[in-house]
């Protein structure tokens, strides 16, 4: 298990420097499988709706294609666009419960304690500090 | 643009005669909506302490509750009246807004929904003033989050008075005055005694009221047509007079290359103004953990998305069973194809199904705009209160119990002021407004915000470069468009300064939003980039380290 940098022993409990957090592994590990996620994916979704809305636009005769009966393209692509935001939803909540939770939380956990071990020596469990 | 279109406009004879022969019966059930949410919000404000229960609801709601109430923040009248009249009239287009309403919702919850609760504790302000000197940052965030909120505020409350107006058969301009008074004195009663606490309870009500009424219709028309979309379909566009271009885009927007430019400017602003919206950001602050906010924004998408769905089913239902000069006649910008629909599908006029229904949707359109008014209130006051109150004006000495009575007394400054612009504005379009206010949100909230969570090099002056440079060139743009001056529709149309072509901004706004943040992060040289702060916020909002 790692330690972290003990910076606190040292003198009375000031706002904690996250620095060193924030250059650890661990914290860029997370960072990193959520930002390589989520912004590729934001980019996504936002080509795919600007593309939709181009082609309502520019592109009448495609859009105006018959699927099936009184339906057609038009309709289906709007409904494409409720589906795909329904999954993306679906699909970073899974991704997130499964990859991100867990890190951030071992990382919370960890700065808490920390953080109420800081403060324990001079006062009885306020563990929060102001923002 | 023309959601809310003329719903200023001279209500012409009511269509709806029933209304006036019913009237009873629907001011029956507002009443029982009224005095049931009122003892709501008092038994809510008896369990109000602390500044946490005031601006927050003491972050005791759960994932769903909160999906809920942000669902009842979200479905305006605009969005209830609005988009189904919007399809009831001009076809396929209509349905176009309720895709940009709902895709818009994957912004909040890829990038601002858990950020923003990790790190913030009321406001939209905290977390930008985490890293930036926190007077100036704070008062440009109080500044944007009044003025998207007044302009929110502004165009509910017009439409409330007219809208309810109309579907009560008031047509003297002293009875449209007295229900934007009796409007506004509900919802500062809501926010004053209630605090957050009332309000999502409030939403969470209406929320489940709209759907259900809405439910309802759906489930009528869709029987009418044997449950056969196609043949929905096929009878809106005969009926509509226009035929298979009904079903098609370009009925509205088609017209020249600048309604075509045009609509590409809102299709921005929605997809990006939602996450800057205020009042929904709030919202992510009243439930305990960052995983309940994924979680409640998981819900709103749910239930927005379904009842957009159903908004279909209104629309072209109205345009099958309705002829377009019984909604025009009623309300030239179909605001009430909805209700019409309604009475039309319960039997007609004369029934008494017919009159239950009406009844029915008309005490939910007051619902929806009674609560989305007091959620604005709400956020403007907060606003005033946290940021510009506590931290800018009283430098952060205020005690919780002054910073409280501060939110109180600015809720009902607020409420106060929207009745008065609501009267005064009786006779304006408000079809701008709320585009308006997605575009300003979308300019100078949004960019500020992004880059304060995810930039490292964002400085205080890229912060108040973007905040006032988004809001500045929005409103600019917009009081120089057609919205305000130059044609028949605008504001003033007597008068023509009007040389921005388009009526949203967000097309050049949105971007000059990021861009000024950008440079202004390049030419100003203080402390708010990287360092220690940044730090400090990069960890706590994605950890949820030390979060309130």
């Amino acid at each position: 298990m790692d330690t972290a940098p003990e910076h606190a022993s040292s003198g009375p409990p000031g706002p904690r420097d996250y620095t060193d957090v924030q250059q650890s592994a661990e914290f860029g590990e997370l960072r990193r499988s959520y930002r390589s996620f989520v912004f590729p994916l934001t980019v996504a979704f936002i080509v795919w709706y600007l593309l939709y809305v181009l082609l309502s636009n520019y592109a009448g005769g495609f859009m105006e294609m018959q699927v099936v009966g009184h339906i057609n393209v038009a309709l289906v692509f709007g409904l494409a666009q409720f589906l795909s935001t329904f999954l993306i939803a679906w699909w970073y909540s899974r991704f997130a419960a499964l990859k991100l939770d867990p890190k951030a939380e071992a990382l919370k956990t960890r700065l808490e304690g920390e953080n109420s071990r800081r403060q324990g020596t001079d006062s009885t469990g306020s563990e929060e500090r102001d923002a | 643009m023309s959601l809310t279109h003329q719903l200023a406009a001279p209500a012409t004879q009511l269509a709806a005669e029933g209304a006036t022969q019913h009237r009873p019966l629907i001011i029956s059930l507002f009443a029982v909506f009224v005095v049931a949410t009122l003892a709501i919000t008092i038994w809510a404000g008896r369990r109000t302490k602390d500044a946490t229960d005031y601006y927050a609801g003491g972050r005791s709601f759960t994932g769903f509750q909160n999906g809920l109430a942000i669902s009842g923040d979200y479905m305006s009248a605009a969005s209830f009246l609005g988009i189904a009249g919007a399809i009831a009239l001009a076809g396929y287009d209509g349905f176009l807004y309720s895709i940009g309403f709902l895709v818009a919702w994957l912004v909040a919850l890829l990038l601002v929904a858990e950020p923003l609760r990790n790190s913030g504790r009321y406001t939209m302000g905290d977390v930008l003033a985490y890293r930036m000197r926190q007077r100036p940052v704070r008062t440009a965030a109080g500044v944007s989050t009044i003025v998207v909120s007044i302009f929110y505020l502004l165009a509910q409350m017009v439409g409330a008075g007219a809208l309810v107006a109309l579907l009560l058969g008031i047509t003297g301009e002293a009875g449209k005055n007295l229900i934007v008074v009796f409007v506004g004195i509900v919802m500062i009663l809501y926010v004053t005694i209630g605090g957050m606490k009332g309000t999502t309870w409030v939403q969470m009500i209406k929320a489940c009221l709209l759907i259900g009424g809405t439910l309802v219709i759906t489930v009528l028309v869709f029987h009418k047509f044997n449950y056969n979309l196609s043949s929905l379909l096929g009878a809106a566009a005969e009926n509509s007079g226009k035929g298979k271009s009904f079903l098609e885009p370009g009925l509205k927007y088609g017209v020249s290359t600048t309604s075509k430019i045009d609509f590409i400017s809102l299709g921005i602003a929605l997809v990006l103004g939602t996450a800057g919206l205020p009042h929904i950001l709030i919202r992510f602050y009243t439930v305990p953990t960052a995983k309940a906010a994924r979680k409640s924004v998981n819900w709103a998408i749910g239930i927005i998305g379904v009842f957009y769905l159903m908004t279909i089913a209104l629309g072209f239902g109205a345009a099958a069973l309705l002829s377009s000069k019984t909604i025009t006649d009623s309300n030239a910008a179909g605001n009430t194809a909805a209700p019409l629909l309604a009475q039309a599908i319960g039997g007609g006029p004369d029934s008494a199904g017919g009159a239950f229904l009406l009844a029915m949707i008309s005490a939910v359109a007051f619902a929806t705009i009674l609560a989305v008014v007091a959620g604005l209130t709400l956020a403007a006051s907060s606003s005033f209160a946290h940021d510009l109150y506590a931290n800018v004006i009283r430098r952060g000495k205020a005690t919780e119990k002054e910073e409280v009575k501060a939110a109180r007394v600015s809720a009902i400054i607020i409420g106060g002021v929207a009745i008065g612009l609501g009267i005064f504005a009786g006779k304006l379009n408000v079809a701008g407004l709320v585009a308006l206010a997605f575009a300003v949100a979308a300019s100078a909230n949004l960019p500020t915000l992004l880059y304060s969570l995810f930039w490292k090099r964002f400085t205080t002056g890229g912060a108040l470069w973007s905040i006032y440079g988004g809001l500045i060139s929005s409103v600019l743009l917009v009081f120089f468009s057609p919205v305000v001056t130059g044609k028949e529709t605008s504001m003033f149309p007597d008068v023509d300064f009007a040389w921005f072509p388009l009526e949203n901004p967000g097309l050049i706004s949105i971007p000059l939003g990021f861009l000024l943040g950008w440079i202004g992060s390049l030419v100003s040289k203080d402390e708010g980039a990287g360092g220690k702060k940044y730090a400090e916020l990069e960890v706590r909002s994605m950890t949820g380290t030390g979060a309130h």
